[in-house]
C-alpha cells in the first residue's frame, strides 16, 4: 500500500502581481481602517465648502470662545465650540484637512521626484557624481530635520508654501538614500545587463528598466513622508513659521489656541486630535503596505 | 527497552489555508548502540518528527502521538521543566546549518560553557578544562584557542564540530543528526560523519541519522526508515533495504541514484511510484 | 575595527566642512541686514554703519569672509550673540545642560519602558498585549508632540494640579550651578526639597519629549526580537535545555538589541528636533528654545553658531553610535 497520498492542506494556486499585494493589505485591518479613514478624510476635504456648517473665516462676536454643544454653555450652532474669535472649531477643522492634505501630497511628491532623480542619478552613475550627491544628502541629515526645516522657512519667508519647500528638502534625502541603494543592487543584475547588450540608453535602463523594480521600499517611505510631512508643518504652523493665521491649518489652530488652553481646552484638542487621526490612519496604511510588500513577512 | 519509542505520532501545523500535516502517523523506535536512518526528500516531515520530540516547535504545531517515550519517561504529559532536564543532556540533537546554528554574539567557550553548567554543574576552570577536552575529542585543533573564538571566525566544518561538541557533552543517550552534512563540502562531509560514526561506537549512544542523501544512509545506517510527505515509507535493515526495496517509493529513490542510472535518462520519483507491489507500507 | 573607525571619520570630514558652509550660507541669506538688526531701535547714521561694516568685516569678498569665520570657530570663537551681547559659546553652555538634561530623562524613560514592551510584545506576537502595545506605540508617534504636551499640561498642571507649567525648578530656589543639572546640582548641596521640585518640572516635557522615541524602540525591539526569535541559533539555545526566560533574555535579546541600539542612537537627532517644540511649550530654558528665539529675533550670529554646533554634536553622536554598533557586533569588532 505504498500508494502516494496528497497533503491535508490544499496548495492555493500562488496569486502573482497586484492581486497578491491587495490580498495581503486587505487582511491586514487596520491598513483597511486606515485606508477608509484616508478615504473620509479626502472626501472631507473635496467637500469642505459644502459639508462645513459654517464659513471657516465667520467670526461670530456673540459666540466667542463658546464650548462644545454637549457642554452647559454650549450653543448648538456650533458642535464643537468656537475660537476665540468666534469662528466655529469644525468648520475650521473640515477646511484645515484640505491643509493638511495638500500639504502631505505636495511635499511627497516634490521629495519623491528631486529624491528619485538624485539618488537614480548616484546609484547608477556612481564615481564623483555619486560621491558629491550623497556627501550632500549627509550634511541635510545632519541637521535636526524640525531645525532645518525652520531656519529654511526663516530665510523663505514664513508661510504655508514656503514652510512645504522646507519640509520637501529636508525630507528628500531619504528617498534619494532609498533610490540609491536599491539601484546599486538591481544594477548588476541579468535583466539590466540584457537590457544593456539589446542597446539601451543610459536613461532608458535608468527609468524604465531598473527603476519600476525598486518601487516596494519607495512606497513605503512615501507613506512615512506623507505623515512626517503633516506633523512637520503643523509644527512649523504651531511655530507661526508656517501656515499663518487666519488659514484654518490644523497646527496654525494650535498656536492661536495656546493661551487659552486652560480656559477653553476643547480649541486645542480638536485640532490635534484630527492631525492624530489623519497621520495614524496614514501610518496605518504604510505598515500595511511595508508587511504586504516585503516577500520576508509572507505568513505560511 | 527501546531508547525511544514513538508510536503514531502525528503533527499539524495552523497555516493560513488551513491544518498542514506534516507528519502523519509515524512510528520510530530507536535502541541504544544503534544508528538510524531517516530517509526523505525535503518536505517529507522527517526533521519535523525530530523536532516535535525534542519539543522545537514553535506553538503553531500540534503534536499528538500514542506513545512518546524515551527511556521509559513519557515526553508527551512531562512538565516543560521536568523535559528541560534531558533535552540537552540525555537527548541532544545537532542542525544543518553549523554556522547559523551558532549564536554570533557569545564564544564557543561560553555555548560550551553553558551547556556544562546547566546540566553538570561545571563553571569555571573544571568547565573549562571539559571544554578543551571536548573539542580536542571531535577534532579541533587549539582548542584552548577557539575557545574565545565566534563563530563568524570558523569554517562550516568547525562549527559543525562545536555543535557535536555541546551535543555530546553531557554523554547523551540519543543523538539525533538533522541532515548534519548537507551544507558542507564534500571532503568536510565525510569527516564529520566518520567522526559521528566513531562517537556513537565509542560511546554506545543511540543515534537517528537524517538525511535525505542514500549514499550517507548506506555508509552509517544499521536501520532505515524512508519517509514520504510525512508517512512511513518502509523500514528495514540497511542491506535489505538497499537489496530488496519493499515499498515502491523506495525503489523509486534508490533507481534516481546517479550510480544507478541505466539508459540515458535517470527516472524520476514519479515514474515508478504508481506500480503496485503487494504487501509493502 | 580601526580600519572601521577611521573610515567613519574621513568620511565626516566634508560632512562638516559642509555643514559650516551652509551654516554660513543660511545666515547670509536670512532677510534683513544684519547691522540694522545690531542697531536695533535706535537706528545708526550712513557713517556709523560704513564703520560698522568694516569692523565685522561684512565688506569683504564672501568667501573671505567664510574662512574668517571658520578660522574664528576652530579658535572656539562662536561669535557675540546680537541679542545678548556675550560670546554665543558662553550662553551655548550655559543652556545645553538643560537640554540634555531633559534630552536624557526622555531617553532613559523610552528605554526603560520601551524595550521590555518590545520584547514582551515579541516572545507574545498576537496576544492582546502585543495589539496593544503596538497600537499605543503606532498612536505615540503619530501624534503632534506639541499637542500632546499641551493635553498633558491641561490634564496634570490644570485639572489635577500635580505638575507646573513652566520652568526648570520652583523660582523661590536659586542654585548655582555646579553640573548644570538641576536633578544632579540639588542633590549635590543636600536640598532634598529642591531635588522634589526640580524633578516635579522635570517629569512632564521628559514624557513630552520621550514619546516618539518609547513608540520608535517599542517597534523597533519588537521586530528585532521577532526576527532574532526565528534563528537558528536560537533553536539550539532551546535544544541544549536552556529555560525560556534564558533563551529570551540573553540569546535572543543580545543579538537583537544590536539594530536597536542604532536605532536608539539615531533618536537624538530626533531629540534635539522634538526639544525645540517640547522647550518652547515648558518655557524649558534650553538650546531649542534658544535657537527659536534667535530666528524669531534675528540673531544672525546665534542662529549661525547655533545651527553648526548643533550639527556637530549629532554628527558626533552618530559616531559614538556607529563606535558602540561596532563593539557590540563580535561579527566587526573581531576580525
Amino acid at each position: 500500500m505504498a500508494q502516494t497520498t496528497e497533503p491535508v492542506a490544499t496548495g492555493t494556486k500562488p496569486i502573482s502581481g497586484f492581486r497578491e499585494f491587495w490580498y495581503y493589505f486587505s487582511v491586514n485591518r487596520g491598513a483597511v481602517i486606515g485606508l477608509t479613514v484616508f478615504a473620509i478624510l479626502i472626501v472631507m476635504a473635496i467637500l469642505a465648502p459644502w459639508i462645513a456648517p459654517h464659513s471657516p473665516d465667520m467670526q461670530y462676536r456673540d459666540a466667542l470662545l463658546k464650548p462644545p454643544m454637549w457642554d452647559v454653555n454650549g450653543d448648538p450652532r456650533f458642535i464643537l465650540g468656537t475660537d476665540p474669535v468666534g469662528r466655529d472649531v469644525l468648520s475650521r477643522l473640515i477646511h484645515g484637512a484640505r491643509y493638511s492634505l495638500f500639504i502631505g501630497f505636495f511635499v511627497v511628491i516634490g521629495a519623491l521626484f528631486v529624491g528619485v532623480i538624485l539618488g537614480v542619478l548616484a546609484g547608477y552613475f556612481r564615481g564623483w557624481v555619486d560621491v558629491v550627491i550623497m556627501r550632500v544628502m549627509d550634511i541635510i541629515l545632519a541637521f535636526p530635520s524640525l531645525l532645518l526645516a525652520l531656519v529654511l522657512v526663516a530665510i523663505l519667508g514664513p508661510g504655508l508654501f514656503n514652510a512645504m519647500i522646507a519640509i520637501a528638502i529636508v525630507l528628500q534625502p531619504h528617498f534619494a538614500r532609498l533610490v540609491r541603494a536599491a539601484v546599486m543592487a538591481e544594477k548588476n543584475r541579468e535583466y539590466v545587463t540584457a537590457a544593456k547588450l539589446s542597446g539601451a540608453g543610459h536613461l532608458r535602463l535608468m527609468l524604465v528598466t531598473i527603476l519600476p523594480n525598486c518601487l516596494g521600499p519607495l512606497i513605503v517611505q512615501a507613506t512615512l513622508s506623507f505623515s512626517n510631512a503633516i506633523l512637520d508643518a503643523a509644527a512649523l504652523g504651531f511655530l507661526g513659521m508656517g501656515a499663518q493665521p487666519p488659514t484654518p491649518e490644523w497646527g496654525t489652530m494650535l498656536a492661536t489656541a495656546r493661551e487659552f488652553i486652560l480656559k477653553a481646552p476643547w480649541v486645542v484638542t480638536f485640532p490635534g486630535l484630527c492631525i492624530l487621526v489623519t497621520v495614524l490612519a496614514i501610518n496605518l496604511i504604510g505598515d500595511g503596505l511595508r508587511d504586504a510588500l516585503d516577500p520576508k513577512l509572507k505568513r505560511s | 527497552m527501546s531508547l525511544l519509542e514513538i508510536k503514531n505520532l502525528t503533527v499539524a501545523f495552523d497555516t493560513s489555508v488551513g491544518l498542514f500535516k506534516a507528519v502523519d502517523g509515524i512510528d520510530i523506535a530507536v535502541d541504544a548502540r544503534e544508528v538510524l536512518a531517516i530517509v526523505g526528500e525535503s518536505g517529507s516531515g522527517k526533521s519535523v518528527a525530530m523536532l516535535a520530540t525534542m519539543g522545537l516547535l514553535p506553538s503553531t504545531a500540534t503534536v499528538t502521538a500514542d506513545v512518546m517515550k524515551f527511556e521509559g519517561l513519557d515526553l508527551l504529559s512531562m512538565s516543560a521543566a521536568e523535559k528541560r532536564k534531558i533535552i540537552g543532556k540525555d537527548i541532544a540533537m545537532i542542525f544543518q546549518e553549523p554556522i547559523a546554528s551558532l549564536n554570533p554574539c557569545f564564544t564557543v567557550g561560553f555555548q560550551i560553557g553553558e551547556v556544562l553548567e546547566k546540566h553538570l554543574g561545571l563553571s569555571g576552570r573544571a568547565a573549562r578544562q571539559r571544554a578543551i577536552e571536548l573539542l580536542e575529542l571531535v577534532g579541533i585543533r587549539d582548542a584552548a584557542d577557539k575557545l574565545r573564538a565566534f563563530p563568524h571566525q570558523m569554517s562550516g566544518g568547525q562549527c559543525q564540530r562545536v555543535m557535536i561538541a555541546m551535543a555530546i557533552s553531557c554523554n547523551p543517550k540519543l543523538l539525533i543528526a538533522d541532515e548534519p552534512t548537507t551544507a558542507l563540502d564534500v571532503t568536510i562531509q565525510k569527516q564529520i560523519l566518520d567522526l559521528l560514526v566513531r562517537l556513537q561506537a565509542e560511546t554506545g549512544m543511540g543515534l537517528i541519522m537524517i538525511t535525505h542523501d542514500m549514499g550517507v544512509v548506506a555508509e552509517t545506517a544499521d536501520r532505515v526508515i524512508v519517509q514520504y510527505k510525512g508517512r512511513k515509507m518502509e523500514e528495514a535493515d540497511v542491506l535489505s533495504l538497499f537489496e530488496n526495496p519493499q515499498s515502491n517509493y523506495t525503489r523509486a529513490l534508490l533507481s534516481a541514484l546517479p550510480e544507478n542510472a541505466v539508459g540515458d535518462r535517470l527516472p524520476t520519483v514519479s515514474d515508478i511510484l504508481f506500480e503496485p507491489v503487494p504487501g509493502a507500507r | 575595527m580601526l580600519n572601521y573607525i577611521l573610515r567613519k571619520l574621513a568620511l565626516l570630514v566634508p560632512t562638516i566642512i559642509g555643514i559650516s558652509i551652509c551654516a554660513f550660507a543660511f545666515v547670509r541669506v536670512l532677510p534683513g541686514d544684519p547691522i540694522l538688526a545690531m542697531a536695533g531701535q535706535h537706528g545708526v547714521t550712513p557713517e556709523r554703519y560704513e564703520i560698522l561694516r568694516e569692523q565685522f568685516g561684512y565688506n569683504l569678498p564672501i568667501w573671505q569672509q567664510y574662512f574668517n569665520y571658520l578660522g574664528s570657530v576652530l579658535r572656539g570663537d562662536f561669535g557675540i550673540s546680537l541679542a545678548t551681547k556675550r560670546p554665543v559659546l558662553t550662553e551655548f553652555m550655559a543652556l545645553f545642560p538643560a537640554t540634555v538634561e531633559l534630552a536624557l530623562c526622555a531617553l532613559l524613560f523610552a528605554v526603560a519602558i520601551g524595550i521590555p514592551a518590545g520584547i514582551f510584545a515579541a516572545v507574545k506576537r498576537g496576544s492582546w498585549f502585543d495589539q496593544l502595545t503596538m497600537g499605543v506605540a503606532l498612536t505615540g508617534y503619530s501624534m503632534p508632540i506639541f499637542w500632546w504636551g499641551l493635553l498633558l499640561i491641561i490634564f496634570f498642571s490644570g485639572y489635577l494640579g500635580w505638575t507646573p507649567v513652566s520652568g526648570r525648578i520652583a523660582l523661590s530656589f536659586f542654585l548655582r550651578p555646579i553640573t548644570g543639572f538641576m536633578l544632579v546640582d540639588s542633590l549635590l548641596y543636600g536640598n532634598w526639597a529642591a531635588f522634589v521640585s526640580a524633578l516635579r518640572h522635570l517629569i512632564l516635557p521628559a514624557i513630552v519629549l520621550g514619546t516618539i522615541p518609547l513608540a520608535v524602540i517599542a517597534r523597533q525591539t519588537r521586530s528585532a526580537m521577532l526576527e532574532v526569535l526565528g534563528e537558528d541559533y536560537v533553536r539550539t539555545a532551546r535544544a541544549k535545555g536552556m529555560a525560556p526566560g534564558r533563551v529570551v533574555n540573553v540569546h535572543a535579546l543580545r543579538n537583537a538589541l544590536i539594530p536597536v541600539v542604532t536605532t536608539i542612537g539615531l533618536q537624538v537627532g530626533l531629540l534635539m528636533g522634538g526639544a525645540i517644540l517640547t522647550e518652547t511649550i515648558f518655557t524649558w530654558p534650553g538650546i531649542g528654545k534658544w535657537m527659536i528665539d534667535s530666528i524669531f529675533k534675528r540673531d544672525y550670529v546665534v542662529v549661525q553658531s547655533g545651527l553648526l554646533i548643533i550639527a556637530l554634536i549629532v554628527m558626533a553622536v552618530n559616531l559614538i553610535v556607529d563606535l558602540l554598533y561596532a563593539l557590540i557586533n563580535p561579527r566587526i569588532r573581531v576580525q
